[in-house]
């Protein structure tokens, strides 16, 4: 199957006042037609930027190198304009915060239409009709009547599905979702994962699913690529990262997950130690100050990704 | 947070609705805004009824003439004897018209050019801002009489000065909330969208600016409105037998002594018009402030 979207070696840089960090290093993934694939990682470990990059939305103090290859077309070197032409249409994006993804004085319906009037060159009845039948496969209740309101006469789960409604308007091929039930309670959480799974299963779209809990895409993704510091540190099969994790990180990470299985539980696992600060990341592995396993050689020597893990460890299970 | 629509609100109401209908609990605002519609109804219309024409002198008595019916000088006359009333209001209108024009221009210059700042950044808000406190230190009275000088005493030229100094502010406002705008993720997601640079300032930050840029606006006027007495004072005002409330409570300043009225007629109205805009300034404020809601 040939893949919708292809990164390699991406590496995103943003100048600062004091130089210069580099949020992503040297990534590469890919996702094909129908399939999801799901990013992990704590906070500032670089998941959003890279699919920003992606996109071509980094911020203007940003630089992306290396190649993000949509069907075959690098978008990093295409002109803006081509850009424009592509996003929201052939690739969108789904933002973490429903309550401020829509413009606060526009209609519903006024921005749902427009981007089918850009890409799709409706006329208003037909652009209207499109986006009442779009609200109504998200499962949007009296669709024709929320056309109407404005973002916020309508509730957080209600916004978020009227921006996967606005992300899947034009029929796109790749959908990223970065952490689109962050903000949301629990049941609205799994009702937006259900819309997700249905629309990708139903549109055969490309699904990037970025969060920083796993349990959130344990039921979606087929793919998960574990990002830390920038990198990625451990990349595979879904149900192989949640049986037998390669990577002390991923292991962690599996251990903070509430599971609802276990029902014994006494206290929620954290991470030891601090997250990493991209300005002063420690020698060798990033992730070496936090780890249980650290050996000597990881203090001054990166780990590379060998066979979907970056980590010098033989054997995690027999290390724990 | 709920999608239950509030019994008795209509769904699809706006956020500019919303801030009418707090607006319009605001006595003071609502008063305010009454009082200056009828000033400027008064002063586009009034003339129109009055016996007398603002330029027109009563030869029968050419001197300061306190309020007379009969004659049809309902607030008198000033000292070489025009009609006080048809005076003030022909002022009225003159310092109204350069109130709004003058902050029309200000305002479409300092929009374009604080939301293009704002938005574009880099290289393209350097140049625009360096060039904004270029012009903020220019000597702006010297610069207005260079231009008068230049191309003679014009009215329209003097609201296109005027609004030509007033839109810097209005510039380094709205781009000011351009930068916080930018980094919404509304932003984010109507760019996402594949909406051009342009389309993005046109629909989704312009819209979002107006509420602090129309509290400026009635700051900007009563400024303006000053700004051109000032000018009058100078002598580089609205010309003879043109006037303003500027020219009138210049002339009416010079009478204090012996017609204190030729003074009180023209600077109450100027005056009551000032307080008025800044109530409604601030009541649509409180209107608009997002962080009430
Ligand atoms: N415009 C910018 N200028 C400088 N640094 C930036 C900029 N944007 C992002 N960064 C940095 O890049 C790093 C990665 O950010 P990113 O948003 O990708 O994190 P994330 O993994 O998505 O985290 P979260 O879970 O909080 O969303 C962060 O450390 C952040 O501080
Ligand atoms: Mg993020």
């Amino acid at each position: 199957m040939a893949n919708v979207l292809d990164i390699r070696n991406l590496n995103v840089h943003f100048s600062v006042r004091d130089g210069d960090v580099q949020a992503v290093s040297d990534v590469s993934l890919s996702v094909a037609k129908g399939e999801c694939l799901g990013i992990v990682g704590e906070s500032g470990s670089g998941k959003s930027q890279t699919f920003m990059a992606a996109m071509g939305l980094l911020a203007t103090n940003g630089r992306a190198t290396g190649e993000v290859n949509f069907h075959g077309q690098n978008v990093l070197t295409l002109s803006e304009s081509a850009r424009n032409t592509l996003r929201g249409n052939r690739m969108t994006m789904v933002f973490q915060d429903p309550m401020t993804s829509l413009t606060p004085h526009m209609r519903v319906g006024a921005q749902l239409t427009e981007v089918l009037q850009r890409h799709r060159g409706l006329d208003r009845t037909q652009a209207h009709q499109q986006a009442v039948a779009m609200l109504a496969r998200v499962h949007i209740p009296e669709a024709d009547r929320r056309m109407a309101m404005y973002p916020h006469e309508l509730s957080g789960g209600l916004r978020q599905r009227v921006m996967i409604a606005m992300a899947l308007l034009c029929g796109p091929e790749l959908l990223i979702a970065d952490e689109p039930t962050t903000a949301l309670d629990v049941t609205v959480q799994a009702q937006i994962l259900d819309v997700i799974r249905e629309m990708k299963d139903t549109l055969n779209t490309a699904v990037v699913l970025i969060t920083h809990d796993l349990g959130v895409i344990a039921g979606l993704a087929d793919h998960v690529a574990v990002m830390y510091a920038g990198r990625i540190v451990e990349t595979g099969a879904a149900r192989d990262i949640f049986m037998v994790p390669k990577h002390p990180y991923t292991q962690s990470l599996l251990a903070c997950t509430p599971r609802l299985d276990e029902v014994k539980r006494t206290s929620l696992t954290t991470i030891a130690g601090q997250p990493p600060n991209l300005e002063h990341l420690p020698t060798g592995c990033a992730f070496h100050p936090r780890c249980p396993y650290v050996m000597a050689r990881c203090r001054t020597e990166r780990p590379p990704l060998i066979g979907g893990k970056a980590c010098f460890l033989d054997q995690l299970s027999l290390a724990s | 947070m709920s999608d239950v629509i509030f019994e008795g609100q209509p769904a699809g109401r706006s956020l500019w609705q919303d801030a009418w209908h707090r607006l319009s609990a605001n006595k003071a605002a609502v008063v305010s805004l009454v009082i200056l519609i009828v000033i400027a109804l008064v002063s586009i219309f009034g003339p129109y009824f009055l016996p007398w024409r603002y330029d027109e002198i009563d030869w029968n008595h050419v001197e300061a003439l306190p309020p007379n019916f009969a004659l049809g000088h309902y607030l008198g006359t000033d000292t070489v004897g025009r009609d006080l009333l048809a005076r003030t209001l022909m002022g009225g209108r003159v310092s109204l018209t350069v109130g709004l024009l003058a902050t029309s221009v200000a305002l479409i210059i300092g929009i374009t050019v604080g939301s293009i700042a704002g938005f574009v950044g880099a290289r393209v808000d350097q140049a625009l801002m360096r060039f904004v406190d270029i012009m903020y230190v220019v000597p702006f009275t010297f610069l207005v009489i260079i231009l008068m000088v230049m191309f003679g005493r014009n009215f329209v030229l003097m609201f296109i000065a005027i609004g030509a100094v007033e839109w810097l502010t209005m510039a380094r406002i709205v781009r000011g909330q351009t930068l916080t705008l930018k980094h919404k993720e509304f932003i984010d997601a109507a760019r996402a969208s594949g909406g051009s640079t342009t389309n993005i300032i046109l629909r989704h930050i312009i819209p979002n600016v107006l509420g602090v840029v129309i509290v400026y606006v009635t700051l900007t006027i009563p400024q303006v409105i000053l700004f051109e007495s000032f000018l009058s004072f100078l002598g580089l005002g609205v010309q003879e037998p043109m006037t303003s409330w500027g020219v009138l409570i210049n002339e009416g300043a010079a009478e204090l002594e012996i017609n204190p009225r030729t003074l009180i007629v023209p600077a109450a109205f100027m005056t009551i018009t000032l307080f008025c805009f800044n109530f409604l300034g601030d009541g649509l404020r409180d209107a608009l402030d997002p962080n009430d809601r």
